[in-house]
């Protein structure tokens, strides 16, 4: 019997012939992200350990971007533990400004193909754009890895999906993961791998993988991968050869096998305050809404605001409108490509790059009876502001074209 | 076999990070400083509530969200005694283990209990409430041996050999 | 005997032909801006002390909300909200993210001759223009907006003569830090600073804005420029028109008159906590002092010129690491002319944070806030105990070119090392 690609990735790291789902097994980690919420909690418990120096330092990352720029007297802390920690134990990979750390991880080549990769934040699921199992830890067992290089796994059931067509020209990437999220609900793929795959994913962007990679945690799934390709290669500066050993074998045993058509699918948003709560864009066409997000690990990307700046190109906003790159590398982008320049001169705020609003500390926050819009994973109660927030989550092209009329509004 | 009793606050389905602890508070300095702000998106007056030797009842998915461990040692520092839920996030998971925080999954129990009722864990055998007994499963073995050990930390600790 | 520029900008406000110091009159402002930091008091003063209440003339009065801008807590976004709405029920234009409120303003509304009242201590900028600008408190703003008009006791004035020119890499924020220290952070208390001479002059309106929007810091109430035909000019390209160009009259009473060279002017650092703690960079810079943050921006020096100097000092260079070197231009128009020239692009490439048109901060609230201990660099109007962050920490004020160059080294310095 053949193998999924989480369990090839297994296998490969291992040095196991074959492993199968429920099998606990120990992995040689490849890489470990940690961001500046959680580097004073590693730090502590990496000491309270016992552990005198890190497994191999070129294999940590860490990354500054929840609290960047600091809003409150404590958040340099952070940033002080951080460099300390950085600076005792030789660690070099150290972004300050960056952007976000799911972002500059594979823009910066730290998660490749085939590796096997950890983060202190759910949404490490991301690198699984490049064929890359990665998945979110705690800091305690961040802290073990630090000193081990190893970490214990149960090899996960791997759910297929398939999605075969064109995706219709309003359908982004974001629509995707969200109906999909919607039918696997936030808790249908928990412990279980995602694999992508068939003719509407190949002709995405990494940087659209990058988008439903990302949200996979939000059906609670240990990561979701999608098999290289050219622009994998090109994106991950890899040889093909080199990873064409990493998609799924045909007789792989799958827990379970999703089939979409892309013409079928739809703009969608995640209403409050589930990311499961999913409704086609049409069923809340004029919704008031007060504030319009376009950022995040999520949609912060180049082709995400070459999208809103279509949009809003000559137009202007009808409600604050607030644009967060994804990344140092991106914003440069943007401004090269004049996106920028169109954004402001439509009244968009636009910010430095970072977690921004998504993490709730600063970036737009809202009051009791707001309402938002934002290209962001979750919408949580009380994510971005009080309780009484409400949080729609939507693609980029939804949210740009709803800041236009202040409305939830249908994409051109 | 260890046996507890506790008094229940009952939660519903997909209780998230951000219910537990919102961002807002992750920067206190220490888990004492942040536990009373615990649950406060949704009952910004259980974390007061809260009496040692307590069990949280929820529903599924409980912990879902982000990887935040500060999730479960809040719980824990609220002196909650275990949760039981009809199923768990997996970094939620992982993490509680880690901290020695004590899960258990169930999916009867929520039918038929109401907040402030008490309940009896029969640890790795069953939940008792109202003259029934409701199964549960024990961990797997590297679970409970870094139970056994007292978390993560602790079996770090054995193994650098300062303890 | 005659009146002075600012005494005549009164005459005209009150309506009548003469004024002196020490006067009182009743004055029809021209204009009335109130930010983010204190509108929510105003308003709910409007609808909880007033009967009956309602607005003079709508037209007169700007909202613009610059200090917490994106909102960064709950709190700060329900001010914003009750901010907003009262602009949307009385049909009071709204600015909301688009920059700071002295620089929207010069750009969109003063002409000079006016006086306008904001409720923000550095309205004194508007003096750039030839106007009467001065800062209020939010219940004398109140009273402005619901009548129209207020009441001025007529400041003395102090004259500055200014001659000649800076030297090549000396700035007007030399300038005017020099005169603080000269005179002290009262010197000018319920005075007006008025500015005039070839050395004036030859100061472009955004030179004369760094001027006189720190003349407060003096304890002035208002600094004015004498308008010239730069000043024409200035409302010419924004779309307006230059009625009331007052000057001093020959025979007017000064209360002091200064007189400076501009050539003798060094670059100045401001130490920690006054705006009168006085330094020369060239004996500040022996000290090496560690910096954790420098700050461009604000409404003292966020503009373009600013950001000119800094990309040619950062111009294919790093900033230091563990320096946080951020950046935030003044308004949407300054960020668009900053973008078309490739200045963001070199100051994001040299690894500065480019922060949206705000306070930032110079507001030290919301973003860029500092830690126990840190050390600031900054282009803000102010470096008072905590101003941007933990009471421990220390801000120095300086031009816009040893900031960056500070934040390139990593400890305070000027650009020539």
């Amino acid at each position: 019997m053949g193998s999924t690609l989480i369990e090839k990735i297994i296998e490969k790291n291992t040095g196991l012939s074959k492993v199968t789902p429920g099998q606990i097994v120990t992995v040689n980690v490849d890489r470990v992200m940690i961001h500046d919420i959680f580097i004073p909690f590693v730090a502590d418990k990496f000491e309270e350990m016992g552990f005198t120096k890190l497994w191999d330092p070129d294999k940590v990352v860490l990354i500054y971007d929840h609290l960047v720029p600091t809003s409150a007297v404590e958040d340099v802390r952070h940033f002080k533990i951080g460099d300390a920690f950085a600076d005792k134990y030789g660690l070099t990979h150290v972004h300050r400004r960056d952007g976000i750390c799911h972002q500059l991880m594979t823009e910066a080549g730290y998660a490749k193909p085939g590796n096997i990769v950890f983060g202190t934040d759910s949404h490490t699921t991301t690198y699984g754009c490049v064929g890359c199992f990665s998945s979110g830890i705690g800091y305690t067992e961040m802290a073990s890895i630090l000193g081990t290089g190893e970490m214990w796994i149960r090899v996960p059931e791997t759910i297929k999906v398939v999605i075969n067509g064109t995706l219709p020209a309003n359908v982004t990437a974001k629509d995707v993961i969200l109906r999909l999220i919607g039918d696997l609900r936030a808790d249908g793929a928990t412990y279980k791998a995602l694999e992508i795959t068939g003719s509407a994913v190949d002709a995405m962007s990494v940087a659209s993988r990058m988008t439903i990679s990302n949200m996979a945690i939000e059906a609670g799934a240990k990561c979701c991968l999608f098999r290289p390709d050219e622009k994998t290669c090109e994106y991950s500066e890899v040889n093909l050869e080199d990873v064409d050993w990493l998609y799924g074998d045909e007789d792989a045993s799958y827990c379970r096998v999703m089939t979409y058509q892309a013409e079928e699918l739809v703009p969608v948003c995640a209403c409050p305050s589930q990311v499961d709560n999913i409704h086609p864009v049409s069923e809340l066409v004029g919704t008031e809404i007060d504030q319009v997000f376009i950022g995040s690990c999520t949609n912060g990307r180049l082709e995400d605001l070459a999208r809103a700046a279509k949009i809003l190109e000559g137009k202007t906003v009808a409600c604050r409108t607030i644009v967060t790159p994804a990344s140092r590398k991106i914003y440069i982008e943007a401004v090269k490509a004049g996106y920028m320049e169109t954004l402001a001169k439509a009244g968009a705020i636009i910010t430095q790059p970072g977690c921004g609003l998504c993490c709730g500390r600063s970036g737009g926050i809202l009051c009791d009876g707001e309402k938002v819009l934002a290209t962001n994973n979750r919408n949580f109660l009380g994510r971005m502001g009080t309780s009484k927030v409400g949080i729609y989550l939507g693609s980029p092209a939804t949210a740009a074209t709803s800041a236009i009329y202040g409305k939830i509004t249908i994409p051109e | 076999m260890e046996q507890f009793t506790g008094k229940v606050w009952v939660l519903g389905d997909d209780i998230d990070t951000d219910i537990i602890i919102p961002t807002e508070y992750l920067a206190l300095p220490t888990v004492e400083d942040m536990k009373q702000y615990g649950f406060s998106p949704l009952r910004p007056e259980l974390a007061s509530q809260i009496q040692e030797g307590d069990i949280i009842v929820a529903g599924k998915n409980f912990g879902c969200g982000s990887s935040r461990e500060q999730a479960p040692e809040i719980i824990k520092a609220l002196k909650v005694k275990c949760v039981i839920a009809k199923s768990y996030a997996r970094i939620f998971f992982r993490n509680s283990i880690n901290n020695g925080l004590l899960l258990i999954e169930n999916s009867d129990i929520q039918d038929v209990i109401k907040e402030g009722d008490s309940l009896t864990v029969n640890m790795g055998e069953s939940l008792e409430f109202d003259g029934k007994t409701y199964p549960i499963h024990p961990l797997p073995d590297n679970l409970m041996d870094i139970i056994n050990a007292g978390g993560l930390v602790k079996a770090m600790q054995k193994r650098n050999g300062i303890i | 005997m005659g009146m002075t520029l600012g005494e005549k900008i009164i005459a005209r406000a009150a309506g009548v032909d003469f004024v002196k110091p020490n006067d009182i009159h009743t004055v029809t402002l021209d204009r009335m801006m109130s930010n983010d930091g204190t509108t929510h008091l105003t308003v709910d003063m409007y609808h909880n002390k007033l009967k009956n209440p309602k607005i003079a003339d709508k037209d007169k009065v700007v909202f613009i909300m610059d200090h917490n801008v994106p909102a960064e807590n709950p709190k700060t976004a329900e001010a914003h909200k009750k901010m907003r709405d009262f602009a949307i029920e009385n049909d009071i234009k709204l600015y909301e993210g688009q920059g700071v409120c002295h620089q929207i303003m010069m750009e969109d509304y003063v002409c000079p001759g006016e006086l306008i009242f904001g409720a923000d201590s550095h309205t004194t900028s508007y003096g750039a223009l030839g106007a009467f600008g001065t800062g209020v408190g939010c219940t004398d703003f109140l009273y402005a907006m619901t009548t129209g008009t207020s009441w001025v006791m007529v400041p003395e004035t102090i004259r500055f003569n200014l001659h000649g020119k800076l030297r090549e890499g000396v700035y007007p924020r030399d300038l005017i830090l020099t005169i603080i220290g000269d005179i002290g952070a009262n010197g000018a208390n319920y005075k007006i600073m008025e500015f005039a001479g070839d050395g004036a002059h030859n100061l472009s309106v955004d030179d004369r804005m760094v001027l006189c929007n720190l003349t407060v810091e003096a304890g002035a109430k208002a600094g004015i420029v004498e308008p010239d035909e730069k000043v024409v000019e200035y409302c010419k390209a924004h779309g307006r028109e230059a009625v009331h160009m007052f000057k001093s009259d020959e025979d007017a009473h000064f209360c002091e008159v200064y007189d400076y060279d501009l050539s003798k002017i060094e670059p100045v650092v401001v130490r920690p906590d006054f705006v009168d703690n006085f330094a020369l960079l060239k004996d500040v810079k022996k000290e090496k002092i560690a910096i954790d943050e420098a700050f461009l921006g604000s409404c003292n020096n966020g503009r373009i010129d600013d950001l000119r100097v800094a990309a040619e000092i950062v111009k294919g260079k790093q900033v230091d690491p563990k320096v946080r070197f951020i950046v935030a231009p003044a308004s949407k128009a300054v960020y668009i002319q900053a973008l078309e020239e490739g200045i963001i692009t070199t100051l994001m490439e040299a690894g500065a944070m480019v922060m949206n048109c705000n306070c930032s901060v110079c507001w030290g609230s919301c973003q860029g806030v500092i830690g126990e201990n840190e050390v600031l660099i900054s282009t803000g109007t102010r470096n008072f105990k905590g101003r941007a962050g933990a009471p421990s920490s220390k801000v120095y004020l300086a031009s816009a070119a040893t900031v960056a160059a500070s934040a390139l080294a990593g400890y305070i310095t000027g650009p020539e090392d």
